[in-house]
């Protein structure tokens, strides 16, 4: 096919500088959360050296590991322009049932205890996939009734007892609190997770659906994408990781009550939000979400180091939250401006 | 007629392209003279599959689609043809873009059937459509605005090397290659965000190209860019159809039709109505078959005589937007703000009635200064504002009829903040009465009325406070000609009353029959303005598309 040079001038008016600067903006967005935890992490230190104590690192890397393993399924489901609120409680429930597989068997195998949390969340993901997906109901309704209804399922199957940790095997709890060349067994599980699934968001037409759905819906349907299969996906493969979370949780803590991973959703939506996921989806790493778990808890621990009363530490991760939205609405603001007036100026000049 | 033809032309058909059969068939008919001129509608009107010799790329035949008791499409056919741009026609409601999206994959036709060069077509999905090699290219294109450009050209279908991996680097050297074969600088890694409406358009044809979709169907692609970008894309589609690709191209502006297309078609009331060579029909032809009787007829002429200025608009300006704009409307006028999609005409009139933020100028209601960014201070001053999107932001949907009529006199209707429920009731009844509403009742919600009626009960809205000043942006878009009639005759016997109405309208006919002066926005500065008899379709769509340096007095 060969076409004429008069189309040269088809696009004269297209300006790389602009998006450039936007997308420069957005690969800033992990730099700059790295950059904000090296400066908590650096003045708090100032202030109390034992900051930097090898304990005292490795407890700022296995602290969040499991909100960062959340966060990486709430990642997909938000990038879909959906929300998923009912992991919190999806965790507990997976914490306890795997609990209950170790006091009626205390040889149970570790990777099979993983295998059954991660099957429980599955099972409670694949309901609110159904719900969302396939019966349209918005998630936020969906899965804050899931919720409600998987705590109150979790409370019936506890009934006011109680994990025992003497009937958590030493390899299960191993497993939650050593640490490999000094790194915590926990945040290495994480890490491959945010490697593995980051690479995938990338790589795979399936998940680069997920940003083409959450951008723009309506287009999505029309590029033929099969949307409801694939938010339905999104959601289970949320809920099979927080059970996932639920198994590690009861490696890291040895006892389950009924309230475990009480308020984690939010927890966890926020430090994506922080990471630089848009919430009305289409754009985000699952990099950022997990480097926005790790600044999180990093001020959280920054303030107990820095002795500063634990009342502050809501206050400043909602500071923190308001900050990271304010920052993309002027972003998307100004790139706004700009291309309004530079657009208005190429039509009149 | 039709024998000689087809002798004709097989003998024609081996030597040359089918393009070219088709222009030497065009030729012959225009020799041939009145043979081929047909009366129905008095339309040069070409007998369905008169070039039954060339077979048809893609054969729309008598497709029927109904949503529910509304027939959306009674018979939808069209031939489309190797090398060749048709247009479809058709007022708005005429089951254009239904049939477009029966061919987008979108919608399933209920009857009749798509023939793909002679083989049954079943487009049950999107997907299947796009692997059919169809590629539809809409007004408002569709991009994905957080993934970059080459993305965007190959969503759901991107290169794969081993483990079923995105080649990255394969798609940009592809989608670089596609633009290099356009002759379009566009940067495929950027972000679809922020690109204009035209190169947006161009993303859409790369889309199209990288497939090598052998029908691209195009649904008003012009409708927001300026002259200048039109002929641009018009150029790479000019191309593509000389290179073999089928075209369907749907546009108000007639003009472009004539430029780019060979055939025509038009669409009436959900129903085929004629095809015709290009060459055979006339603008006037057209319209008339489009609208089923001659235009004139339709509008009762206003002999108010304008009274005293009720709106003066100086050197109104938003950045960005529209610029420097000055007009006033009086008294039992009726004054049309034309101009293309995207002109801003909209945004003028939302800047009168104090929705968007002004950046410099005054708007005087009465002769007094009315204050910028305040909807209340326009209605208070005697404003109404009728919005060209009614279900979104004319009418609240899922509240009752009454409810929505009242919804602005509700302050004279409630005493000590509390608003009794009679007296909406007795306002909407009265209203209806008027307008002549046609519903169930009205407790129903605004969602069950027609289009015509949902539009009669946002009018009645207005008209219940008693405006000095209507606003209507698009009063008839999307409904039926019958109640058209009816809002049209409405708005005649509100300037009567003594009524300032300045209405917005895409549809010239419109303008023409009902404005007693018209004024033309391009790209955000008035044009031209002309009063009632002195302008034509021509003179304004000269005006609209910046052909016209008219200067205003």
């Amino acid at each position: 096919m060969s076409i004429t040079d008069e189309q040269l001038a088809v696009s004269s008016n297209a300006r790389p500088t602009s998006s450039s600067f936007v997308t420069r903006l957005l690969g800033f967005r992990e730099l700059a959360i790295v950059v904000a935890i090296g400066l908590v992490f650096g003045a708090t230190f100032l202030k109390n050296s034992s900051f930097a104590s090898a304990a005292s690192v490795q407890q700022l890397l296995s602290g969040p590991s499991i909100i960062i393993l959340l966060a990486v399924g709430e990642t997909l489901v938000i990038i879909t322009r959906n929300v998923d609120l009912s992991i919190g409680s999806v965790l507990g429930l997976s914490a306890y049932i795997v609990g209950i597989f170790f006091e009626h068997n205390p040889h149970f195998p570790v990777a099979l205890a993983l295998l059954v949390g991660l099957g429980v969340g599955l099972a409670c993901g694949v309901v609110n996939g159904v719900i969302v997906a396939y019966a349209r109901v918005p998630s936020l309704v969906v899965t804050l009734g899931m919720l409600y209804i998987i705590r109150g399922i979790d409370a019936i199957i506890v009934n006011g007892h109680q994990i025992d940790p003497s009937s958590i095997p030493q390899s299960f709890v191993n497993f939650g609190s050593n640490n490999v060349i000094g790194i915590p067994i926990l945040f290495i599980v994480s890490v491959v997770a945010v490697a593995i699934v980051g690479y995938a968001m990338r790589t795979f037409r399936s998940a680069r659906d997920l940003y083409a759905i959450g951008s723009n819906p309506d287009a999505a349907v029309l590029a033929g994408i099969p949307v409801q299969r694939r938010i339905f996906s999104a959601f289970a493969f949320s809920g099979a990781l927080a059970g996932l979370g639920g198994a590690l949780w009861l490696a890291e803590f040895a006892t389950v009550a009924s309230t475990a991973g009480t308020g984690y959703e939010l927890d966890v939506v926020a430090a994506v939000v922080v990471g630089g996921v848009a919430i009305f989806g289409g754009s985000g790493t699952v990099l950022g979400a997990a480097l926005g778990a790790l600044l999180l808890n990093t001020i959280d621990q920054a303030l107990v180091a820095a002795r500063v009363s634990s009342f502050w530490n809501q206050a400043i991760a909602g500071a923190m939250l308001l900050v990271a939205i304010a920052f993309d609405r002027y972003v998307a603001l100004r790139t706004e401006r700009v291309l309004r007036v530079e657009g208005a100026r190429r039509d009149n000049g | 007629m039709c024998l000689i033809l087809s002798k004709r032309c097989n003998s024609l058909r081996f030597c040359l392209s089918p393009l070219k059969v088709i222009k030497t068939i065009g030729d012959f008919l225009l020799l041939g003279g009145g043979v081929a001129k047909d009366t129905e509608d008095g339309v040069n009107v070409e007998p369905r599959g008169v070039s039954s010799d060339v077979e048809p790329l893609l054969h729309v035949d008598h497709v029927v689609k109904s949503f529910g008791p509304v027939k959306a499409l009674i018979d939808g056919s069209i031939d489309l043809f190797r090398g060749e741009a048709h247009a479809l026609l058709g007022e708005n409601g005429a089951g254009k873009s239904t049939l477009v999206k029966i061919l987008a994959g979108v919608y399933q036709p209920d009857g009749g059937r798509l023939l793909l060069d002679g083989v049954t077509l079943n487009l049950a999905s999107p997907a299947a459509a796009r692997d059919a090699g169809i590629s539809i290219i809409y007004q408002e294109p569709t991009l994905f605005p957080d993934l970059s450009v080459a993305e965007n050209i190959f969503m759901g279908r991107q290169p794969l090397r081993k483990g079923r991996r995105i080649d990255r680097g394969e798609m940009l050297r592809h989608s670089k290659d596609v633009f290099s074969r356009l002759g379009v600088p566009l940067n495929p890694s950027r972000l679809a965000r922020g690109l204009s409406v035209a190169d947006q358009q161009i993303v859409e044809i790369a889309k199209a190209i990288s497939f090598n979709a052998q029908i691209i169907v195009m649904d008003e692609p012009t409708a927001a860019l300026t002259e200048v970008e039109v002929s641009r894309l018009f150029d790479v589609v000019k191309n593509l159809r000389d290179q073999g690709t089928a075209v369907m191209f749907i546009s108000h502006r007639l003009e472009e039709v004539f430029t780019l297309c060979q055939r025509v078609t038009v669409m009436r009331d959900g129903r085929f109505v004629n095809t015709s060579r290009i060459e055979d029909v006339t603008i006037d032809d057209i319209i008339r078959s489009m609208v089923g009787r001659d235009v004139s007829s339709m509008y009762a002429v206003n002999t108010t005589v304008a009274g005293e200025k009720v709106l003066e608009v100086e050197h109104l300006t938003r950045e960005g937007i529209f610029t420097d704009v000055t007009f006033d409307v009086r008294s039992g006028e009726i004054v049309a703000l034309a101009g293309l999609v995207g002109a801003g005409r909209t945004e003028v009139a939302r800047c009168i009635f104090g929705i968007d933020k002004v950046d410099a100028g005054t708007v005087k209601v009465g002769g007094k200064k009315l204050a910028h960014g305040s909807p209340l201070a326009a209605m208070d001053a005697g404003i109404g504002f009728v919005p060209e999107d009614r279900r979104q932001q004319g009418l609240v949907m899922d509240m009752a009829i009454d409810r929505n009529m009242a919804l602005a006199s509700v302050e004279s209707l409630s005493h000590l903040g509390i608003i009794r429920r009679a007296s909406e009731r007795g306002l909407a009844y009265e209203w209806a009465a008027r307008l002549q509403l046609k519903y169930g009742r009205l407790s129903n919600t605004a969602s069950t009325l027609s289009g015509g009626n949902q539009q009669k009960v946002v009018l009645g809205k207005w008209l219940a406070r008693k405006p000095r000043l209507l606003i209507v942006d698009e009063p008839t878009r999307g409904i039926d000609i019958g109640t058209k009639a009816e809002v049209h005759r409405l708005l005649s016997e509100l300037v009567e009353q003594g009524i300032a109405i300045l209405m917005i309208s895409s549809e010239l006919p419109e303008v023409l029959g009902m404005a007693d002066r018209i004024l033309v926005l391009h790209e955000g500065r008035l044009a031209a303005e002309f009063s009632r008899g002195d302008a034509n379709e021509a003179s304004i769509m000269r005006a609209a598309t910046g052909q016209l340096n008219a200067s205003l007095a």
